[in-house]
């Protein structure tokens, strides 16, 4: 499992309600129903990746969560994950508002373009950069909305989004991912 | 009717207050079990069948001599394991496979009820097979699963018992029926009613059958179970068994052909009757009436672990109206999951082979059974 995923399956308190939007193919959903809380649903698009949940016998809403975390009542979740695809949205402003309207408690990653590789790569080579954590070329990349930590930092400050705990061995300039949990 | 003898069945002794305002007792309800009951009794599962269907979803059907309507999710090792699961399914009432029916002796004038036999509702299905968890001495069922108007009776029994069901799993269904789908049950019944041996219903007393009409209705129906694209890779513009067209109204087209034979075998193991009155109960199935258009309001006092499954080629019980019911139970703060199964064989899908269905249906009741073990 990628480290990102235990990190942030840490972060969340036993047997707490929780939802994980774009759940993929449910590898984090699966690691914490396993070891941390057995009350953990997933929202994911793609057919094959809940078709994958499925077969790892996760509970899993097809759906898109641009349109349908509106169903969901204020605070119904102790903690709505969403791991590295608040960038892929249309409209990441409603999305991260929704968060935080439905759980009690938001945990947020997001690839850092703020980090020196991607800084190194655009200023050496001058084209788009392309990483491990941002494998795609510009033409075909999913991400409209690429931030670095510390527009993501300013973000959450305009907005008076509390971040509750930023682990501190993330940084702008060496971390390729930031984590961020987040409260209204 | 003598034909039924040898199947199971309950008499309901106890009163039943059906929604139309009269009143059943001493009623007979069909079923048949696949599998054992554990001595915890927790391994029951509950199936409801479709419009057409009956209790014998496994295994060879004894009065038509085919294979149960569920043989492909339903047996040992299948979808729904018949070697760890016991399941129920009965014949609903107001159907013609042993259940209280249409075609029913009525006591009082010695005659077959016909069409004074009382219209039924989902709800009183539902609330006549409950019946069945008290004959078995179940206190809770682990799940309650149907398609189609199977899965209409699932929502309402989960409704209706909120605390007798650990999981559900609704497919291909809806929790309102939709003005087009009372539009094509209207179609049916027209077409049965317009036959005239129909009689008004009393065809029985006169030994007439309106198997045309009834042969129509199916064939109408058969093709809202299917797809455009489904029909269009099976059939095309294929002929049947001749190298030009006739110029005439034979069966020229493969799909002509398919359809009067779907046709002919349903009239000879379904009641024209029963046909009216299970499509009538279909077309009066509005959960949401009882409370006010709010479906969450249906669910609300549920502790249920729900999975409802659509199919992307049904028209006639589309995501949409799935999701609907996903919605309603997320806005209560309810649990449950769903998937659309990418499948170009139609509302016809649940019945079939497709396997991400199949496998969707094992892994939720695995590992919720787990779970409780």
């Amino acid at each position: 499992m990628k480290k990102e995923f235990y990190n942030i399956a840490k972060l969340v308190n036993q047997n707490s309600k929780i939802l994980d939007v774009g759940c993929g193919n449910g590898e984090l959903m699966k690691y914490i129903n396993e070891n941390i809380s057995k009350d953990i649903r997933g929202i994911e698009l793609s057919k094959s990746n809940v078709q994958k949940c499925v077969e790892k016998g996760l509970t899993v809403i097809e759906g898109d969560a641009e349109k349908d975390l509106k169903q969901f009542p204020d605070n119904s979740f102790d903690y709505v994950i969403l791991s590295q695809t608040l960038q892929a949205f249309l409209d990441p402003e409603n999305v991260l508002n929704e968060l935080l309207r439905i759980g009690k408690k938001a945990i947020v990653s997001i690839p850092n373009f703020g980090h020196w590789k991607v800084r190194l790569h655009l200023l050496f080579k001058g084209t788009m950069p392309v990483t491990e954590n941002l494998p795609n070329e510009w033409y075909n990349t999913p991400n409209l909305h690429m931030c670095t930590i510390k527009d993501f930092e300013n973000y959450c400050r305009q907005r008076k989004i509390k971040i509750n705990l930023k682990n501190l061995k993330f940084h702008n300039f060496f971390s390729e991912l930031g984590i961020f949990v987040l409260e209204k | 009717m003598s034909k039924f003898k040898d199947i199971k069945k309950i008499i309901v002794e106890k009163p039943l207050k059906l929604d139309c305002g009269q009143t059943i007792n001493n009623f007979p309800l069909a079923y048949e079990t696949y599998g054992k009951l554990n001595s915890e009794k927790n391994n029951a599962i509950l199936i409801f069948h479709a419009l057409t269907g009956d209790q014998f979803a496994s295994g060879t059907n004894p009065i038509t001599k085919k294979d149960g309507w569920w043989s492909y999710a339903l047996g040992p090792g299948k979808a729904i394991d018949t070697e760890k699961y016991f399941v129920i399914a009965a014949n609903v009432i107001g159907g013609c496979m042993g259940s209280f029916g249409p075609s029913d002796i009525n006591p009082n004038t010695k005659k077959p009820y016909g069409t004074n036999f009382p219209v039924i509702t989902i709800n009183d299905m539902v609330n006549a097979q409950y019946n069945l968890l008290e004959y078995f001495k179940i206190e809770k069922l682990f799940s309650v699963i149907g398609g189609s108007m199977g899965g209409m009776q699932v929502l309402q029994f989960v409704s209706n018992f909120p605390n007798k069901a650990l999981t559900a799993i609704p497919i291909a269904c809806t929790a309102s029926h939709s003005a087009q789908n009372i539009a094509l049950n209207e179609l049916g019944r027209q077409s049965i009613m317009a036959d005239g041996n129909w009689q008004e219903g009393f065809y029985q007393e006169q030994n007439k059958q309106p198997d045309k009409g009834l042969a129509v209705a199916r064939m109408a129906a058969h093709i809202t179970y299917l797809s455009k694209v489904g029909l269009q890779e099976k059939f095309g513009r294929k002929l049947q068994e001749r190298d030009d067209l006739k110029f005439s109204f034979d069966a020229d087209f493969q799909i002509e052909s398919y359809l009067r034979y779907q046709g002919s075998v349903f009239v000879d193991r379904f009641d024209a009757n029963s046909y009216l009155y299970i499509t009538r109960a279909m077309d009066y199935f509005d959960l949401t009436k009882k409370f006010g258009g709010n479906l969450s309001k249906a669910f609300e006092k549920s502790h249920t672990k729900f999975f409802i499954i659509s199919f992307t080629s049904d028209w006639l019980y589309p995501t949409s109206e799935n999701r609907d019911i996903v919605i309603a139970l997320n806005a209560i703060g309810k649990n449950v999951g769903f998937v659309e199964i990418s499948s170009d064989k139609g509302h016809d899908s649940f019945l079939l082979d497709v396997p991400d269905f199949l496998n969707t249906v094992k892994n939720f009741l695995n590992t919720s059974y787990k779970n409780i073990k």
